[in-house]
Formats: C-alpha cells, structure tokens, sequence
C-alpha cells in the first residue's frame, strides 16, 4: 500500500484545498479590517460555512482515499520549503472546529450583531476578526506540516484568544487575559528553545523527515521535555491551569464558548503530533505514566474544585481543567509494551474522539450558561430555581452537554472513555480505567448540583430579564446533539482517524 | 572555547535569567522584560544553531535565520499586546498587578461592576 512515508512527499490532487482552509480566514480578517466593523460579520457569515463546507471536503477525500492530503508550498520540498499534510486526525478535526465555530457564529448574532444602520463598536468588530483568526490559526495547526509552522501557528491563535478574554474590558478580565497571555508567553518560549535544539540536533523541522531522524540522545530528551511543558502551559492541564478559570469564566459567553471548546484543542493536537508523529519512541513507560498521572491529576482536581463553584460559569471552567485530564490518558494506554512506542490505536482513537466530544458539548453548555445568565442577570447554582421552566431548551442542552461530559451512551463522551477503558484493560493498567470512572461519578455530582437546582420550583414568580432569542437556543441545543450522536460514529467514518498513520499501514490493511 | 560554544552559553544564561524572572516577579512589567531577556537567548541559541550547521564557504544556515526573524517578530507583537494590556488594566484600577484583592477570581460576575 502506497504511503507517504515510503514515497517522497509530492502535492497530491484537491492538495490545494489545504491552502484555500487557511487562506480563506486570513483573507476573511484582511478584509474586515479594510472595509470596517459593520462588513465584519457579514464576511464571517459568508467565509464561515464555506470554510465548513471546505473541512468536510477534506474530510471526505481523505476517508475516500485513505491516504493525507499533501501540499507543498511553492514547490520547494522539505527540509527546505514547507509542507502541509491533512491526515485522518487533522481531517477530523477541522470538520468538528468548524462545526463549533459556526454554530457559535450563529450566537454569537444576538451578542455581537451590527443592526443596518448602527454605529460601528469596537467590541462586535474585534469578535468576528477574532472568530476567524482562530478558525485560521486551528486550520495552520492541524495542516501545519513541520514545527516551527505550528509555532506560528500556536501563536495566531493565543494572540486571537486572548482579546477574547478581554472583549468587555472589566478590570477582572484584562487581569485574566494578561495572566493567560504571560503563561502562554512562556509557553511559547519553551517550545521555540526546543525546536531550536531540534533543529541543531537534525537540520530539518519537518514532522515526516524528523521522524525518521530522530533518536533519543540528551538535546532531543531536553528538546522534547521544554516542548512539552510549553504545550502543558497552553492546554492548561494541571498544574499550569491557574490561567483558565478565570479566563474562561470572566469572557462573554460566546467567547467562553470558543475558548474552551477550541482553543485549548489547538496546543493539545500539537502535543499528539510532537509525540505519536515526531517521536513515538521517545516517550517511554516513565514519560507515558508521568502524563496519565498529570492527566489524572488534572480530573480529580479540577472536578473536586467544581463541585464546591457557586457560579456556573466557574464551574465549567473548572469542568473544562477536569475534562482535559482526560485528553493526557491516551498516552499511557497507547504506548506499546513490547515496543516502548506510541502507537495509532484504540487509544488514540478515544482521545481524540473525547477532544471533539469535549469540544462540541463544552461550547453547548457555556452558551447555555450565557444565556442563563442573560435571564436571571446572575449564574449563581443555588438560585438558579425555576430556569428550566422558563427556558428549558437551554437547560436540555445543558443537561445534554453534561450527558456527554460523564460519558452516557450514545454520547460522544460514552464512545470516547469506552475506547480508553477497553485499551486499559488489554494492556492491564486498570488505576487509570479507576480515575475514569471516578471522574465520571465527580462529574455527575457537579451536573446534578446543577440541573437539580435548575429544576427546582422557585419560591417566588422568576423575574425574565429579556426573553432569549430562539436561534441562540438552537445554536446550544445543536451543538449538544451533535455531542450527544457523536457516538454513533461508531457505526461509520470512525476509521479515518487511522487514515496516514504509519503504524496502521504495518498492521494490515484497514 | 570557540565562538559557537561562548555565544551558546551566553544564550543559556539569558534563559536562564529570564525563566527566573518570568516566574519569580510579581509586577507584570518586570515579567514581560524578563520574557524579552529570555526571548533574547532563544534568539542567541537560534545564531548558534545557525552558526555551527554551517556548511563551507557560508557565514550561517539561512533556515534558522529565517526562523529567528519571524520569531523575534512574533515576541515583539507579543510584548507589545502585553504592554496593552498592563496599560489598560492601570486605566481601569489604578494598579498593575496580577493579584486580585478577592483572592481566587470569585469575582467573574459578568455584570458591569
């Protein structure tokens, strides 16, 4: 079977297509910022959903296929020029961002809409040229076919990410952006010092020819352990998560939405490329440990915090510090035992499916959460009475989202922690199939604080605020089914995540 | 000791010194000029890189200068976003720190205090 780790890397046909995916959203922000505020969501609702009709022509090209997609830019080959590559995992990915970015487009109208007519604002100018900065800088980090390309790319998207934070402009929130951007700033460095000494080591950054060169020797181990912290500080998996919380919490709910469903994702796809890409030999019973022990770390904190949250936008944040934990448990259910290598299987397959999981039922629940709070004017848990009566559209989804956070069946949550327990029970590691149910029990404790809260009658006739627009509820509600039906990918295109995996070429055909 | 290696050992000082900064201070803007000296050695490093990967007849590999340019441009954009942010965040209160005087950002009411 012909591969692109046998045969020399050459664009292949529709290999434009990756670079129109990353194209488009610059264009998109290089024209609202000439044309001005009132064009911005105009360009965003015409480049979004073709940027989504774009990810699932990828998606389908390469399931069909069974092979990436390569681009080589200017003709120039690796190690000199640059390449972009769509594989089965960035494929999957790019098809479920856009789905959650345009699902927030579509609420965000109601918070960030320029009626005909009115004043250019700087705050509905700054969300859509963001929206789309981080819908460019995901798709760089998913093609992104050598490091230093998702070093710039990891950067477009803190940069677009941390005005988000900051959009209303509240003291608390320029404090929480500037505390995100300093722990990014660091991570960002730690990566940059170790793709210099990747470079020195191997003269080539390029994920395909790295592969094959690298060897574990002191600069590669020092390389990959700065690299990696440097991840860890932008994924936010504990203890770097000090920054999340607050940012997430403190953001208008659309961005909270963006954030936390998408953001986080972006640094995390890095740390699997760099690890079952780059170097799968590398990582080695101890390194795998070190990470699920992180990775649980992270679940049992972050859920124990959440539990005892009397606001419920901290409390999805602090879900969301818990749910990354999850993301850090494929490592070590995915090394091999016998050959000490990360491999493409079962677990990996898991991971990134609670990624996508994690994504679309995160961004429901935030947007539920802003629209509960645009109801009552607070989102304090233990006044929450009557809610579902008056807007029980937002509180299904909710209660959705949370359906699939604790991995009930047919979620995408359920599939997702089901392939991770079947993969540790065959290599035996049973304490991390412990953390995950434990996990699952913590997060039904939190979203039953809350949805018995949200049920319970009210003492006295809730006051509505405003009434909340229709579509805004859709938006949420949609984003939670496809949470909730992602498990049915079982019965379909699951495989593609498979799709440009070396090690699955040597299993046997798929 | 030959260049490459002097300069190298330079470069790991300034890291080291900006790490220590970065993580040590609590004003922001001394965090942010502690990023900057810490940026400065990657940079170093990236020279060195370039310095010793390369081949006869040439001053230094072109790839890693590339590399460092569009770094240096990134850490300039990064610090000048961060400065923003400290200068707003004085406008807004007065003072410039990370510390919130309710200790552990309860207050992330989103309502307009």
């Amino acid at each position: 079977m012909p591969d692109a780790n046998v045969l020399p890397d050459a664009t292949t046909t529709d290999g434009a297509l990756l670079v129109l995916a990353i194209v488009l959203p610059a264009a998109g922000v290089l024209l609202s910022f000439v044309l001005g505020g009132r064009y911005a969501e105009r360009i965003a609702s015409v480049l979004l959903p073709s940027g989504f009709i774009l990810a699932t022509i990828i998606f389908g090209d390469v399931w069909q296929s069974g092979h990436r997609l390569v681009y080589i830019v200017g003709d120039w080959k690796p190690p000199l020029g640059i390449a972009l590559r769509a594989d089965g995992l960035s494929a999957a990915m790019m098809v479920a961002m856009a789905i959650v970015i345009c699902a927030v487009a579509i609420f965000a109208h109601a918070d960030f809409g320029m009626r005909a007519g009115s004043v250019e604002a700087r705050a509905p100018f700054a969300f859509w040229i963001l929206l789309m900065a981080i819908w460019g800088a995901m798709n760089m980090v998913f093609l992104g076919g050598d490091l230093f390309t998702l070093y710039v790319a990891i950067e477009l998207l803190t940069f677009a990410a941390v005005p988000l934070v900051c959009l209303d402009g509240r003291a608390e929130t320029l404090q929480a952006a500037l505390r995100y951007l300093l722990f990014a700033l660091l991570g960002s460095i730690l990566y940059l010092v170790g793709t210099a000494l990747l470079y020195g080591s191997y003269a080539t950054l390029d994920i395909v020819l790295l592969s094959r060169r690298v060897h574990a020797e002191p600069a590669t181990l020092v390389a990959a352990t700065l690299t990696t912290i440097g991840l860890f500080a932008k994924t936010a998996l504990f203890p770097l998560h000090l920054w999340l919380p607050p940012a997430h919490a403190g953001a208008p709910a659309a961005a909270s939405a963006v954030l936390s469903a998408v953001v986080v994702k972006g640094s995390f796809f890095i740390i699997v490329r760099l690890w079952f890409d780059v170097m799968p030999g590398l990582l080695g019973p101890v390194g795998a440990q070190l990470f699920g022990a992180l990775g649980a770390a992270a679940i049992v904190f972050g859920s124990v915090v959440a539990l005892r949250q009397q606001r419920l936008k901290l409390l999805i944040a602090y879900s969301t510090v818990a749910q990354i934990g999850y993301l850090f448990l494929m490592f070590p259910l995915a090394l091999d035992t016998a050959s000490a290598q990360l491999q493409g299987s079962g677990a990996l397959t898991g991971g990134m499916l609670q990624a996508i999981s994690h994504a679309t039922a995160k961004a429901a629940m935030f947007m539920a959460a802003g629209l509960i709070y645009v109801v009552l004017g607070h989102d304090r848990i233990a006044e929450l009475g009557g809610i579902a009566r008056a807007i029980p559209m937002t509180i299904f989804a909710f209660a959705l989202g949370g359906v699939s956070l604790i991995g009930l069946p047919p979620s995408g949550g359920f599939l997702a922690k089901w392939l991770l327990l079947e993969a540790a029970v065959a290599t035996g590691q049973w304490w991390w199939a412990i953390v995950m149910l434990a996990g699952g029990l913590f997060t039904s404790g939190y979203m039953f604080i809350v949805l018995s809260s949200a049920v319970a009658p009210s003492g006295e006739p809730l006051k509505l605020r405003v009434a909340v627009p229709r579509y805004q509820e859709a938006a949420a509600l949609t984003l939670a089914l496809t949470s909730l039906l992602l498990g049915l990918v079982a019965l379909g295109p699951i495989d593609i995540l498979q799709v440009g995996r070396a090690d699955s070429m040597m299993v046997g055909p798929r | 000791m030959n260049a490459a290696t002097l300069f190298g050992l330079c470069g790991a000082a300034l890291v080291g010194f900006g790490l220590y900064g970065l993580v040590t201070n609590p004003e922001p803007l001394r965090k942010i000029l502690a990023f900057n000296l810490l940026g400065s050695g990657v940079f170093l490093v990236f020279g060195v890189v370039s310095r010793r990967a390369a081949a006869s007849g040439l001053g230094g590999d072109p790839v890693p200068q590339a590399m460092v340019i569009t770094a240096i441009v990134v850490a300039f954009a990064a610090t000048a976003m961060a400065i923003a942010l400290v200068l707003r965040l004085l406008q807004e209160t007065g003072r410039s720190t990370l510390n919130a005087d309710n200790s552990g950002g309860t207050n992330t009411d989103r309502g307009n205090s």
